[in-house]
């Protein structure tokens, strides 16, 4: 039993990653109305520019944190500019292909700028504690509150002020936002100022656990898709459930089925999910 | 008239294909153009799918590995003659595909390009995890091609020619297609499937048909490939294998028949020629691909079609406004 709540532990740090990739995710699909592949790529950079200034700054991991945040938000805002605002969200098959170039172009930069090793971040969060029995690090009870803090932080940003229900707003009706004035490419490039900063919070959260590495946003970023078609695209309630679930099933599957195919849980789900259900769970109307 | 330029332009590359191992009996030459052709075939493959139906296909490198390691395994471990092995190989992943096509097709833009790159990743971790593959370690050993008659396949001048054989053979059968009601068919699904539904066409047979084709062709290029190169491993089935088929088929030209070969001969010889990048050529090709697709959406063979065509309206335009001229001055004389 105490395996179980162990696992079940080690779901929700888990989860709690997945949930914040999938925000943002799905916070631009409302945007772009195509999932971003770049997304991914954000999460890795987030992690490496953390791990940077701790290292030759000496800065605190929050004020790590931080500036990882703050400068994948700029990123994530150029890449809109440059790119995805200048492709007719019309036509699906452009913006994923120049979200994969995107990818591409930030992995081998990462590689080229921090080498391909895994590296390891040191964080005053290594100890661990007694919990209701339980032993757990503090990063991973870190990892759980900060998390559940920038959601709650992001709900009230997103119902309680103007700009937070013109996002909400314009994922739910283009045509509707621009009818009552709303200012789109002010809304577009702070959706995609939010998602970089919490894929870059998430990874930075989630790096003292795992390790940093180029290629560590390919698989984040590929289950972070089956979240958000669990939990239907553009639905923020649903990526941070579907983020939980994924997590717990992952965190028991790997106790309870193997661990050698973890990482397999999540594309068998998706698979299953979408060869019953081809527009996702939880689809809004047909076409 | 203009036909037939075409036509002597077109045997005249042949020719020097035909030719080129005997004026340039280089290795290394030779070595790049035999990767050239393999490619070639695989993103005919990805062309057929992606370019002619508009499916944004994600697991054809785990289709390559299928035919590589299909191949492979027949071959190292079941003791299949060569030939033989080579067409169940392609077989295997036509029928693995045609299963795959059947659910996957169901789901429309980027459901189906998320699905498909599960299904690639899919392919990669079993190849990875699984011992009959031979995990990390890959696949050695696998046989050069068995002789045919008195041709023999040792020499890397047979290699090249096997290949070109096999790569004017898709040529040619893409040639067809295109030109076929078949081809067309594609293209109504690609424009649009409302429209295609309406004018009586099975959407999802065409589209099926298309899959499978295309997943055929992967499977062809990768069983060429583990005969060249004898040595397999799981990286083959990587995601980024798939996107670098699909960065050929961009530069060249998305749904034209000339873009695979042009496309993934320049981006291969580029390759070759940024070799001291190495593992960041990523860092030219991924600004290279969203240049592309912000300027040049059609790739190298699209922009020159558009061009053509433009040339000849303004051309059009330009007579009519000289005939119209001619007429007033004729009034007016």
């Amino acid at each position: 039993m105490e395996l179980f709540f162990q696992q079940i532990l080690n779901g929700l740090t888990v989860g709690s990653v997945y949930s914040l990739v999938a925000l943002g995710l799905t916070l631009v699909f409302g945007i772009l109305h195509v999932p971003n592949f770049a997304h991914g790529a954000l999460y890795m950079v987030g992690a490496y520019i953390a791990l940077t200034v701790m290292t030759a700054l000496g800065v605190h991991y929050w004020i790590g944190l931080l500036i990882a945040v703050l400068i994948v938000a700029l990123l994530s805002v150029v890449m809109e500019r440059l790119v995805f605002s200048r492709l007719d969200s019309k036509d699906p098959l452009p913006i994923m292909i120049a979200s994969i170039g995107i990818l591409f172009f930030l992995e081998s930069f990462a590689q080229y700028m921090w080498g391909s090793q895994y590296q390891r971040m040191v964080t005053p969060y290594g100890d661990t504690i007694q919990l209701f029995g339980l032993t757990v690090t503090m990063q991973r009870l870190l990892v759980i509150v900060a998390a559940v803090f920038l959601m709650v932080l992001l709900h009230l940003f997103l119902t309680r002020t103007m700009t937070g229900a013109a996002i909400v707003a314009m994922s739910q009706s283009r045509n509707g936002a621009f009818l009552v004035g709303i200012n789109a490419t002010r809304v577009s490039m702070l959706t995609f100022a939010i998602a970089g900063g919490l894929a870059a919070a998430a990874a930075t959260l989630a790096a003292p656990i795992n390790l940093v590495f180029p290629s560590m946003g390919n698989l984040v970023i590929m289950k972070a898709f089956v979240i958000i078609i669990i939990g239907g695209m553009g639905s923020i309630p649903g990526a941070i459930i579907g983020g939980y679930i994924l997590g717990m099933a992952e965190s028991l599957g790997a106790t309870y089925i193997s661990g050698d195919y973890k990482d397999l849980i999540a594309f068998v789900l998706l698979v299953l999910i979408l060869t019953m259900k081809p527009n996702g769970l939880f689809a809004k109307g047909v076409r | 008239m203009k036909r037939s330029k075409k036509t002597y332009l077109l045997l005249a590359l042949l020719l020097i294909a035909i030719l080129f191992p005997i004026l340039m009996p280089n290795q290394y030459y030779l070595q790049i153009l035999i990767l050239v052709f393999i490619w070639t075939i695989a993103v005919y493959g990805l062309n057929t799918i992606t370019g002619l139906t508009g499916q944004l296909s994600l697991a054809h490198a785990g289709f390559f590995a299928i035919g590589a390691y299909g191949l492979g395994l027949l071959t190292t471990k079941g003791g299949v003659p060569f030939w033989l092995a080579f067409v169940l190989a392609i077989a295997l992943t036509v029928f693995i595909s045609f299963f795959i096509g059947l659910i996957a097709l169901r789901t429309k833009s980027h459901f189906f390009a998320i699905y498909t790159m599960s299904v690639g990743f899919l392919i990669y971790l079993l190849i990875y995890k699984s011992d009959l593959t031979g995990g990390v370690r890959g696949l050695i050993g696998i046989p050069n091609p068995a002789p045919i008659g008195p041709l023999t396949f040792e020499s890397i001048t047979s290699y090249y020619y096997l290949m070109l054989f096999f790569l004017l053979l898709t040529i040619f059968f893409m040639y067809r297609l295109f030109h076929s009601l078949l081809g067309k068919t594609f293209v109504a699904i690609r424009n649009s499937e409302e429209l295609a539904e309406t004018l009586g066409i099975s959407v999802m047979r065409n589209k099926l048909l298309a899959f499978v084709i295309s997943a055929g062709l992967a499977a062809l290029a990768g069983a060429l490939y583990a005969s060249y190169v004898r040595f397999i491993g799981p990286q083959m089935a990587d995601i980024h294998v798939a996107f670098e088929i699909l960065l050929y088929l961009l530069v060249g030209g998305i749904g034209t028949l000339a873009g695979p070969l042009i496309g993934t001969f320049i981006v291969v010889l580029l390759t070759q020629m940024l070799q001291f990048l190495e593992e960041f050529r990523m860092l030219v090709f991924g600004p290279i691909v969203v240049l592309l697709i912000l300027f040049y959406p059609r790739g190298i063979v699209g922009g020159y079609l558009m061009w053509r065509a433009k040339r000849a309206k303004k051309k059009q335009i330009l007579q009519a406004q000289h005939a119209k001229g001619g007429k007033e001055h004729a009034v007016n004389d």
